[in-house]
């Protein structure tokens, strides 16, 4: 099988479908690679690297068109390049299927089965081929260091013989994959960050990056099973704006990164929000391609507004980096297809059948949804456990209501007996009943780990019984007190010093 | 000598320094604290007895200490991490058998046939309850170590109506305990013996019916029965270091009892009473499909490609003492890299926590070593799991069979991981005697033979 990757036409591209280091791991993988001469020019990857990697260079992209089976690419082929592919061509790249319908018909019409990168589904399986994941962590990072390039300060704080700097303050809007990179990059260089999100599922992992997470007083879980999140009511919009017009007097850098998949991106900072932020400040758009999180974006634009907040509606694609990354997706997403030798389309594959949205002609989009948060389907569950069984309060009641009851019991049984016993047994079952209680609640606290070892211990204190034996010894061996006593003597320290001892060796043993 | 007070004092003090042992256990870093405490209450208790007025024939109470310390230390050296089960169960015989002789020599002491009227009644009660339960204990535990030994078979032995006869045989128990409390001097002792041959056979017979794979319940309701024949003793000896101890151990050992029940979703009544005594209507799901087998070299390419590895570990390893190249082998995949954790099912061995004693004693350090709820969560996203030797808890029928005999047990989710390695002798039940579908699964492979061999051929090929 023959795998191609032709130069990308799109001028602003610098990306590439493969690198030296992925075209190693398709020749592993049993494939034969053509690339075309100068593909991987504008990410640093020279012809003489590709060729010392194994591959053949092609000059021309119809030649390598004509000769490969499958095609590597970045950006969705245009309808030139369409012209030049055959059928039953496989395709690998960019696609945007949602918006991209008439591009879809006619790579169906020509045979090709085309397989959109950005429509793997985002479940555990195929993170290793998920593009969108990949190339967002890049776009965070970069984000940040653009951002820090157009920002006339340090990001971290100092202080100095030359005076005190401030740290610079960062908010995050969107805690996704590129919004993570982000806040985990600002965090490296010192800043000190924030960041939103409508889902309240990703608070822990903004925290764990190092990030205050903000949120409004309303309660709503912008949660969806798709992993992206819903659009918010209007009582929630408005707070979250009052949120970011608070912020926004505040911070330094604002990166939003909120994209809704097959949408325009939703408008966050307003108009008035960049009037308000003070001048120097930059805003760093990810999403401005899609239209922009802020208003006031331009897409592939720089610019610096009025009141001198520079916003940033383009970023570099590090497309070394990029391209490598992409590579390595392109890879997992072929080595899980079968590699060369048992290369398959297998429609009956949860990720092939929704990334392949042209497949034997006819289009293959939208998929069926797959859900891929875990947390959503769990509380499902448990609301359906709690309409099932009676409420919390009949439960709590019941409860109350034998625990009356079996107070009432044990009370009746302590009279009685008191009836009975004379003083000093009822002292003795004081004592008895006053130590069960404190049992109880000292060994609920031992450790699973550690059972062993307390049965042990247990074992060995129970051995106390050897003070009856203690208290019965008689001064003459012809007593047969003595003799039994004796014996449970003998008994009782076998237990008490290998029961000790044997723990302590076990113990020993237990290490961090 | 020392006064009746300073010696209640030393027993308040070994009785605080009991539960602060017991206390201390709760973690790691303080449980070697626990111990030392334990010790030192129990050398304050023995000395302020032996010190204490009243007391006689030292010289033979410093024999029989000094002869059954050496005997302690020899055995407590000798045995095996992997024997430790029948370690805790012969001993709690002896707690037993202890209680047993004390009941007598406090049945003996003429200074008790003096007392008089409900005191008297209640005294003979007390010896009556602790040989009683004493005698449960002490052949009770000895069956639980025959068959943790092996010596006696481990399959429940039930015969119809045994419920029956144990209910008969505590009646007449309590007939033989009413007409003993009508004796004077030492006349019930006939009485004393009958009941104490009848409570024997009781103890027999209760843990004859329970199967090997119901052990760690066992043992720790034998732990709690030897605390409350102490607790027994100490009242009819009117001794409160005696009840405060017999209590903690009693409360303690019945809570481990509850907590393996919990783990094996089975009520306590249906462990102690016997065999899966709710078995479910209908019968079980037929198992069908053939089972793959790998070789070490498969197994060790697996594991080379791997980047997350859980082992999980049952009886199997114990038995061929396979924790230490099972370290070994952890140790050069952490070298490469790779994640490896254990995942350790409450009931997994035939002791509460054994595993984990196993896997210190192989240097596992503590912080891999997880529990059941702690790693089910992640083994979607693990690679390989390695199952050692266990069977029963990683058995998919319990969530997906009703019928299954272990339905509703909380087990490991292993199928879930990308591929299962089962290292097993043979295709053979588990304890539960139930078949196990995880073995035809299509992302398990069987890696057949001695654990112990398996581990150090696969340690060959990493």
């Amino acid at each position: 099988m023959k795998v191609g990757i032709p130069q990308e036409v799109n001028s602003m591209e610098n990306r590439v479908g493969a690198t030296p280091k992925t075209v190693k791991r398709l020749i592993k993988q049993g494939f034969e690679v053509l690339i075309e001469k100068g593909a991987g020019s504008k990410a640093n990857y020279s012809d003489q690297s590709f060729e010392a990697a194994g591959a053949t260079i092609i000059d021309g992209a119809s030649a390598l068109y004509q000769k490969a089976d499958i095609i590597l690419k970045v950006l969705a082929p245009t309808e030139a390049e369409i012209d030049l592919m055959h059928a039953e061509q496989v395709s690998l790249s960019y696609l945007s299927p949602a918006q991209n319908i008439p591009l879809l018909e006619k790579l169906a019409a020509k045979g090709v089965n085309a397989i959109a990168m950005d429509a793997i589904p985002r479940i555990s399986r195929a993170q290793k081929m998920d593009v969108l994941s990949s190339m967002a962590n890049i776009a965070g990072y970069r984000s940040v260091i653009e951002g820090a390039n157009h920002f006339g300060r340090f990001l971290n704080g100092q202080i100095t013989a030359a005076g005190k700097v401030e740290p610079a303050k960062v908010l995050v809007i969107g805690a996704g994959v590129a919004g993570l990179a982000a806040i985990g990059a600002a965090k490296s260089l010192g800043a000190i960050v924030r960041a939103f999100d409508t889902r309240m599922e990703v608070a822990e992992q903004i925290q764990s990056m190092g990030a205050t997470f903000l949120t409004v007083d309303i309660e709503e879980d912008g949660s969806t099973s798709s992993g992206y999140s819903k659009v918010m009511s209007p009582a929630f919009i408005e707070a979250e704006m009052a949120l970011f017009s608070e912020q926004a007097k505040e911070v330094d850098i604002i990166i939003t990164t909120a994209q809704i998949p097959g949408r325009a991106a939703p408008k966050l900072v307003l108009d008035y929000h960049v009037a308000a932020m003070k001048p120097g400040s930059v805003i760093v758009d990810l999403a401005a391609s899609s239209g922009g999180n802020c208003a006031l974006t331009k897409s592939g634009e720089v610019y610096t507004t009025d009141n001198g907040v520079t916003i940033l509606g383009k970023l570099d694609q590090l497309p070394t980096q990029a391209s490598q990354l992409y590579g390595n997706n392109l890879c997992h997403l072929l080595d899980d297809m079968g590699k060369a030798e048992n290369f398959k389309i297998d429609m009956e594959d949860d990720v092939v059948k929704r990334a392949m949205v042209t497949y034997n002609g006819k289009v293959n989009w939208p998929p069926e949804p797959l859900p891929v948060s875990p947390q959503k389907p769990k509380a499902v569950a448990e609301e359906k456990v709690q309409a099932i069984g009676p409420s919390a309060d009949e439960i709590a009641k019941k409860k109350a209501t034998s625990s009356l009851i079996s107070l009432a019991v044990i009370g009746a049984f302590l009279y009685l007996l008191a009836l009975v016993a004379p003083p000093e047994f009822m002292g003795h079952f004081t004592v008895f009943v006053l130590s069960v209680f404190i049992g109880w609640q000292v060994i609920w606290n031992v450790s699973h780990s550690l059972h062993t070892p307390l049965m042990a211990v247990t074992n060995a204190i129970s051995g106390i019984i050897i003070i009856g034996g203690l208290l019965q010894t008689r001064g003459s061996l012809s007593n047969p007190m003595t003799v039994i006593a004796f014996i449970a003597i003998l008994v009782a320290t076998i237990n008490i010093v290998g029961g000790f001892f044997v723990t302590h060796r076990m113990l020993k043993m237990f290490r961090k | 000598m020392i006064s009746a007070q300073i010696q209640t004092a030393s027993y308040l003090f070994a009785s605080i320094l009991f539960i602060l042992s017991l206390g201390g256990l709760s973690s790691q870093t303080s449980a070697k604290r626990g111990v030392l405490y334990g010790i030192v209450g129990m050398a304050i208790a023995i000395l302020s007895t032996v010190l204490g007025e009243g007391v006689e024939g030292q010289i033979y109470i410093v024999t029989a200490i000094a002869i059954a310390s050496v005997i302690g230390i020899l055995v407590a050296r000798k045995v095996e991490m992997t024997n430790m089960p029948q370690l805790v169960a012969i001993l709690h015989s002896f707690v037993g058998l202890a209680a047993v002789l004390v009941g007598f020599g406090s049945y003996l002491d003429p200074a008790t046939h003096n007392i008089q009227g409900a005191e008297h009644t209640i005294h003979l009660v007390e010896v009556f309850i602790g040989v009683f339960i004493g005698a449960i204990t002490f052949t009770g535990s000895i069956v639980a170590w025959g068959k943790l030994e092996g010596t006696i078979r481990s399959k429940p032995l039930l015969y119809p109506g045994r419920h029956l006869v144990n209910i008969l045989l505590l009646i007449v128990c309590i007939v033989l305990c009413v007409m003993f409390t009508q004796m004077h001097g030492i006349d019930g002792m006939l009485y004393l013996y009958i009941m104490t041959a009848i409570a024997c056979f009781i103890g027999v017979m209760l843990v004859m019916a329970i199967g090997g794979a119901d052990m760690p319940v066992v043992v720790s309701m034998l732990n709690s029965y030897s605390g409350w024949a102490a607790a027994a003793a100490g009242f009819m000896l009117g001794n409160d270091l005696l009840i405060v101890t017999g209590a903690l151990v009693g409360s303690s050992g019945a809570i481990l009892s509850i907590i393996m029940c919990e783990a094996m979703n089975r009520s306590f009544f249906s462990v102690i009473f016997g065999g899966f005594g709710n078995a479910p209507a209908g019968a079980a799901r037929e198992v069908t499909g053939e089972a793959v087998a790998i070789l070490h070299d498969g197994v060790g390419q697996l594991l080379k490609d791997a980047n997350s590895v859980v082992i999980v570990p049952g009886y199997g390893m114990a038995v061929a003492k396979a924790q230490y190249p099972v370290y070994e082998m952890v140790e050069k995949l952490k070298k490469d890299g790779k994640e490896v954790r254990f995942g350790i099912h409450p009931v997994a061995g035939r002791l509460p926590g054994h595993m984990n004693v196993l896997l210190a004693e192989a240097n596992v350090p503590y912080d891999i070593v997880m529990e059941m709820d702690e790693i089910n969560d992640d083994l979607s996203d693990t690679d390989v799991v390695l199952v050692i030797g266990a069977n029963d808890i990683v058995n998919p029928s319990a969530l997906d069979d009703p019928n299954s005999p272990i339905a509703g047990m909380p087990v490991l989710e292993v199928w879930n991981a990308k591929n299962v390695i089962v290292m097993k002798r043979s295709m053979a039940t588990g304890y539960a005697g139930v078949q196990n579908p995880l073995f035809f699964k299509d992302n398990t492979q069987m890696l057949y033979g001695d654990a112990k061999d398996s581990v150090a051929k696969i340690n060959a090929v990493l």
